[in-house]
Formats: structure tokens, C-alpha cells, sequence
């Protein structure tokens, strides 16, 4: 078992003929992935090679979904596309969009957001601005490297793309059930939360690691649904810890405002909650490595 | 982005929010002009982009244009919280018979937007938030069906405006949601929010917030960022397209991806503790695609720091190879030649880790040092930052 994603998964890319979406299709077939077409309006009806393998390229999700039954669609369009394209997967219904786009602005991702809960949450929506989600050794949907490490025992979710690849790397000998990098934008559509629960259910998954980062309140909902739901351990790790209020590091939504969102916060709510909190990456893994003989 | 008072006030009025007659000056014969142009008494008040800047005596009423000119000259020039004022915004001055708050924002916690609306105006809406709760609505609104009069009237209501006005309220409570869409802003604020004793609504001071992200459909935002007060060196980061933040402290850090650099930030503080107090001296995230072309910018806006003593590269490799960013590395302190003078900690791990420390082992560049994880490598960065300084 994993979550969200597995060895069944048919993947389309909405954007496969941009340079991302070609690159990262490539990558994802590597990884063993099954992809079954791409999007995009213009191309329509054309096939593109990607690792020698013939793809079409459909006008629509929904005709893509009609055609090969896909049921995870990976969003790469352009930042000033994406509302439209995120929008066009939630109506043809596809239960996973995974949205890969960065700079998205705010009020596109609040708007595809209202539609999505709208129209019932068919759609479960992964970011945007997030690398994806991947099952090692059954599929990758997304642009996490799937040669870091393989299956395995442990449940990752996290806002950052490379802290989940650090993570990934240090606890490489465990390996991973699934790992979800869910973004680090103001307006996402799968949380900490969503993951935890997830993880909770899957049967593959004993050890959970779970990754924030300094700015909303995200880390502190999560340590208060740990508390009342979740009884698999749980090891965390907030980043931003020396990052000075009112500067943007880098995720629009990593921002210190006032005395909320500091990493400080987020880290005494975890360990109230009862989850083990390391003050770095290598300090976390150790502590994911004591879950596992506890 | 956040913007000045005056920038916010003339978003507002292009989108009809009524605001006061007024005008920007950058020096008090500017004043003098524009309270000239006003005619009558005005208030001057200092731009800058911090609160309490009337206890700092950044505020001022003043009879006619000559006290104009005076109060300006008092007010350029002055530091409020570390904020130097360069301009005042000298407008109308007001008669108030009532004070309110309003504002839209972005709620995270939600993922949609709220509005906030109290009759209880003036003070900051921190303190109003906590000391009257019961004061303060806070009303969801969505995304999709946006703000129209019949959902002005209600926020309204449940923030207890007065009856008196709640129709002008509303108006201009529309007109700021059409703000907060159309100029893509993650807050609007209005505060004070005032009526006159004719009955007016006026929206007096103003915060707004820009999202950068959205600069692709408003190349006229451009305008509203203040190039004077940017830090030199976030100015040239951002010339080259880093994502660059300027910190007090003497480590430099490159790293890719935000998460990474900011843990590594977290990191080489906690080493520091270990030499004298070091800390990281910038936040540089050069994202997953480590080329030389961007290491070598990178370095260069890191190596003009004066305050850097040591730098410290961490780079995990994941889509990018370890041996790409090592030839990035060699590469740049090739183009940089002389300039690059300051020892170099290398971290590299992951994709063709061992590629990538060959590369570097082999160039035998006299700054480089390799440590092979990132807790040692953030310690000898520390070491050689206490040491240069």
C-alpha cells in the first residue's frame, strides 16, 4: 500500500510539450510510472516521444480520461495558465491533480480552490508549487528524484522540495511507503493534515515524518490532529527557526508575521502533541530511526 | 510587496474609494505646493512602511501651507522604528465623527478570503483583536461569488456599523473588494475608516499588500517598488532573478531550494553558537537547476558582502547532478577570479554525489574545502567565519 499514488496510477501531464513537462514525463516513465498522455488544447490530436514511448496529446483532461482512464493528472503549466488548467481537471473530475507550477498568484490558487470545494472535492489537489508525490518502487507523479531511495516503512509529508529530498537521503536505508511534498504557497490544496490521516490508514506505513516550515498555522492544526487522531509515531521537523520576522524566505508562504507562524511555535505545539521534534534534518532522521525500535 | 500609505491611497482612489485630496513631497518646498494646492488646513504625514507614527512625531496638523512647509521639514528626514522618512503625504485635513476598521485578506487557514469589520476604529487592530474580541467581525467571503452590496451590507453589519452610513459603507467597501481582485492584493486595510460630521466616508490611512506573484498581469506595479530603500545587494540579487535575502550575520549561504536554505540557515546559527556567536549573513536559494552561470551570480552578490567572512555552499543534488553544480562551483570561481576571496565550504550529497567531490578534490581550488555532511560543514563555515572576522 501507499497514499495517493500507486503501481495502478495512470498518469496524464497537463503541459507535456513544454520543456518541463517533457523533462520531467521523461523522468516519472524512468521511475517506472505509467503515464498515458499529456494536454494540451493546442496539440491537440499530435504524439509526442518521451523515452521512447508514443504518448497523445489530448485536447482536454476529460477527453484524456475518456481515452486512457487516467486518474492522476501532473500539472506543469505556466504560472499565468494554471488556474484554468487546475480548473479544467477539477470538472472532468479527476481524483488526483497534482499542480507542480510555481508563482502561481495567490487569488488563482484561492479561486481553483472555491471551485474545487464547489463541485463536491472530487478532485484531490496536491501544491501548487510542490514537487509532487511519489511511491517509490510503484509510480511518481511529480519531480521528486526516484533514485534517492526506494520502499520502504516510512510516511513523509512536507512543505519543501529539497527537505523532503534531504530527508529521503538520510533515512535512504529505510525507505519510504509514500512521500508527499504538498507546497509551500499561502493557498494549498492537500495539508499536513490530509497526509497524516492517510498515513494513519495505510497499513505500509509505521513510521511518519512530517515537515514544516515557519509562516500560517498549518504545523500547529496538524499537531492538534496528531493528537486526537493519529497513533503511529510521529517525528517532525520546522525549518526557519533563525528566519527574522516580516522577510520572505524564499516560499511565498514562508513568512513570520507579527508573533504567529514562528518555527519556535509550531515546534513546542508538535512536542506538545507528543511528537518528537529535531532541531535539524540529521537531528530528525535519528529520531525516525529510534520510531522504528520503540 | 507592501506599499506606502500614499501608494495604497492612489490604488484606492483609481478604484473610486473615497480618500482625501492630497498630495505626495519628497521635500517641504513639495509640501508647500501641495498644501497650497489643497488650500486650508492639511496634515502631513510621514510615509513609511511601519506603524506608531504618530507617538513618533511623524504625524502633523498645520494651519496653512507655511506650517506645511515647516512640519515637512521636520518630518523628512526622520527615523521611525529604523525607518528613515524620504516622503510625507500632505492631505485635507479631516473633520472625524466617527472612526472604523476595515479590511480584506487572505485567510490561510481557510484558503479563501476574509473580511474584518469593526465600528470600533483607530486602534491597532492587533490590540482591538485581542482586548474586543466580540467587536471585530470577521466574515468569510468567496473567491467565486466576490463582494457585492447585499455581502457589504452584511459584513457591515456584523461589525456594528452605524445605520447612518451603512449604505456609503458599503459602496466603498465594494469598491475595495474590486481593489483587493484587480490589483491581486493579499491585504487591503482601512484604518482609519471615517465618517465626517456630514456624513462622509473617507478612507484615511491605508495598508496594502501586493502579491508578487501576480506582477506578470501588472507590469504597471513595477512602479511602486521602492528602489531607494531596497538593500543594495537584494537589488543586484534580484537583477539576476535570485531569491535573495539579506541578513545581519557573517556566514554566507548558497543553497538550493527554499526549505533547504532556510534549515540551513538554522543550521549554521546553531553552529555559530560554538564560535563567538557567528550567524548566517543571507538567505540565497538558487533552485533546483544549479548552473554555473547562476552559482557564479550567486557568489558574486555573496562575495560583495562585506560583512561575509566565510561562505557556505549546500547543495543536495536531486534533479540536478552533484557533478553539475561541482563544475557550477569551479566554474564560477573561475569567472569571478580575484574577486572570489573568501574560503568556500562545500557541502554536496545525493545524485552522483561522488562525481561531483571528484570534481571538486581535483580542481584543488585553494578556498574550497568539502565537508560530506551538512551539520560538519555548517561547523568549519562557522570556524572560518570567527576566525576572518
Amino acid at each position: 500500500m501507499s497514499i495517493f499514488l500507486n503501481a495502478d496510477s495512470k498518469i496524464i501531464v497537463q503541459g507535456i510539450t513544454g520543456s518541463e513537462g517533457t523533462k520531467h514525463a521523461t523522468k516519472m516513465l524512468a521511475a517506472g510510472s505509467t503515464i498515458v498522455g499529456g494536454v494540451n488544447a493546442r496539440k491537440a490530436g499530435q504524439k509526442v516521444t518521451i523515452g521512447g514511448k508514443d504518448l497523445t496529446v489530448f485536447g482536454t483532461v476529460e477527453e484524456a480520461i475518456k481515452d486512457t482512464g487516467a486518474d492522476v493528472s501532473v500539472i506543469f503549466v505556466p504560472p499565468r495558465f494554471a488556474k484554468d488548467a487546475v480548473i479544467e481537471a477539477i470538472d472532468a473530475e479527476i481524483p488526483l491533480a497534482v499542480v507542480i507550477t510555481e508563482g502561481i498568484p495567490v487569488h488563482d490558487s484561492a479561486y481553483f480552490w472555491a471551485h474545487a470545494v464547489a463541485t463536491g472535492n472530487k478532485t484531490r489537489i496536491i501544491g501548487p508549487n510542490c514537487p509532487g508525490v511519489i511511491s517509490p518502487g510503484k509510480s511518481n507523479a511529480g519531480i521528486i528524484p526516484a533514485n534517492i531511495t526506494g520502499p520502504g516503512k516510512i510516511g513523509l509529508v512536507s512543505k519543501s522540495g529539497t527537505l523532503t529530498y534531504q530527508m529521503m537521503y538520510e533515512l535512504r536505508d529505510i525507505g519510504f511507503s509514500t512521500a508527499v511534498g504538498i507546497g509551500g504557497d499561502p493557498i494549498i490544496g492537500t495539508t499536513h493534515i490530509d497526509a497524516l490521516e492517510a498515513f494513519q490508514a495505510d497499513p505500509d506505513t509505521e513510521v511518519i515524518v512530517m515537515i514544516g516550515e515557519i509562516g500560517g498555522d498549518a504545523e500547529e492544526r496538524a499537531a492538534a490532529y496528531i493528537q486526537a487522531n493519529v497513533t503511529k509515531p510521529v517525528v517532525g521537523y520546522v525549518a526557519g527557526f533563525t528566519a527574522p520576522e516580516g522577510k520572505t524566505m524564499g516560499h511565498a508562504g514562508a513568512i513570520v508575521s507579527g508573533s504567529a507562524g514562528t518555527a519556535q511555535a509550531k515546534k513546542q505545539a508538535l512536542e506538545a502533541a507528543g511528537v518528537k521534534v529535531g532541531k535539524t534534518p540529521s537531528e530528525t532522521a535519528a529520531l525516525a530511526r529510534e520510531a522504528f525500535q520503540a | 510587496m507592501d506599499l506606502y500609505e500614499f501608494q495604497a491611497r492612489n490604488l484606492f482612489a483609481a478604484h473610486g474609494v473615497p480618500v482625501l485630496p492630497g498630495a505626495v513631497a519628497s521635500s517641504p518646498e513639495e509640501a508647500l505646493a501641495a498644501a497650497e494646492q489643497i488650500g486650508g488646513q492639511v496634515v502631513v504625514k510621514a510615509q513609511v512602511k511601519t506603524g506608531g507614527r504618530g507617538k513618533a512625531g511623524g504625524v502633523k496638523l498645520a494651519k496653512d501651507p507655511a506650517e506645511a512647509r515647516e512640519k515637512a521639514e521636520a518630518i523628512l528626514g526622520l527615523d521611525i522604528k529604523g525607518h528613515v522618512t524620504h516622503r510625507v503625504l500632505v492631505t485635507e485635513a479631516s473633520d472625524i465623527a466617527e472612526e472604523y476598521y476595515f479590511s480584506f485578506l487572505l485567510d490561510r487557514t481557510n484558503r479563501t478570503f476574509l473580511a474584518m469589520a469593526s465600528a470600533e476604529g483607530g486602534m491597532e487592530i492587533e490590540q482591538l483583536a485581542v482586548e474586543r474580541p466580540d467587536a471585530l467581525a470577521r466574515i468569510a467571503v468567496d473567491p467565486i461569488a466576490g463582494v457585492d452590496k447585499p455581502k457589504a451590507i452584511e459584513i457591515l453589519t456584523a461589525g456594528k456599523f452605524p445605520e447612518v452610513i451603512l449604505e456609503q459603507a458599503a459602496d466603498a467597501v465594494v469598491k475595495l473588494w474590486e481593489t483587493f481582485v484587480a490589483e491581486d492584493a493579499t491585504l487591503v486595510e482601512v484604518n482609519p475608516l471615517v465618517r465626517d460630521p456630514q456624513d462622509h466616508i473617507v478612507a484615511l490611512d491605508g495598508k496594502v499588500t501586493l502579491d508578487e506573484n501576480a506582477s506578470f498581469r501588472h507590469p504597471q506595479h513595477e512602479e511602486l517598488v521602492d528602489k531607494d530603500a531596497e538593500d543594495p545587494l537584494e537589488a543586484k540579487a534580484k537583477a539576476k532573478n535570485l531569491n535573495y535575502v539579506k541578513l545581519d550575520g557573517e556566514v554566507g549561504i548558497i543553497g538550493n531550494g527554499a526549505g533547504l536554505v532556510m534549515s540551513t540557515l538554522d543550521v549554521v546559527a546553531y553552529a555559530g553558537e560554538k564560535h563567538g556567536g557567528v550567524k548566517p549573513a543571507n538567505f540565497l536559494d538558487i533552485g533546483g537547476g544549479a548552473s554555473a552561470e547562476v552559482m557564479a551570480a550567486g557568489l558574486d552578490v555573496i562575495l560583495n558582502d562585506p560583512a561575509v567572512k566565510s561562505v557556505f555552499v549546500n547543495v543536495f543534488g536531486g534533479i540536478t547532478a552533484c557533478d553539475a553544480v561541482a563544475n557550477g562551483i569551479v566554474e564560477a570561481l573561475k569567472i569571478l577570479g580575484d574577486e572570489a576571496s573568501k574560503p568556500l565550504v562545500v557541502r554536496l550529497d545525493g545524485n552522483n554525489v561522488e562525481e561531483g567531490r571528484r570534481i571538486l578534490d581535483e580542481a584543488n581550488h585553494p578556498l574550497v574545502t568539502q565537508v560530506d555532511t551538512m551539520d560538519n560543514a555548517a561547523d568549519k563555515a562557522a570556524e572560518l567565519a570567527a576566525a576572518g572576522a
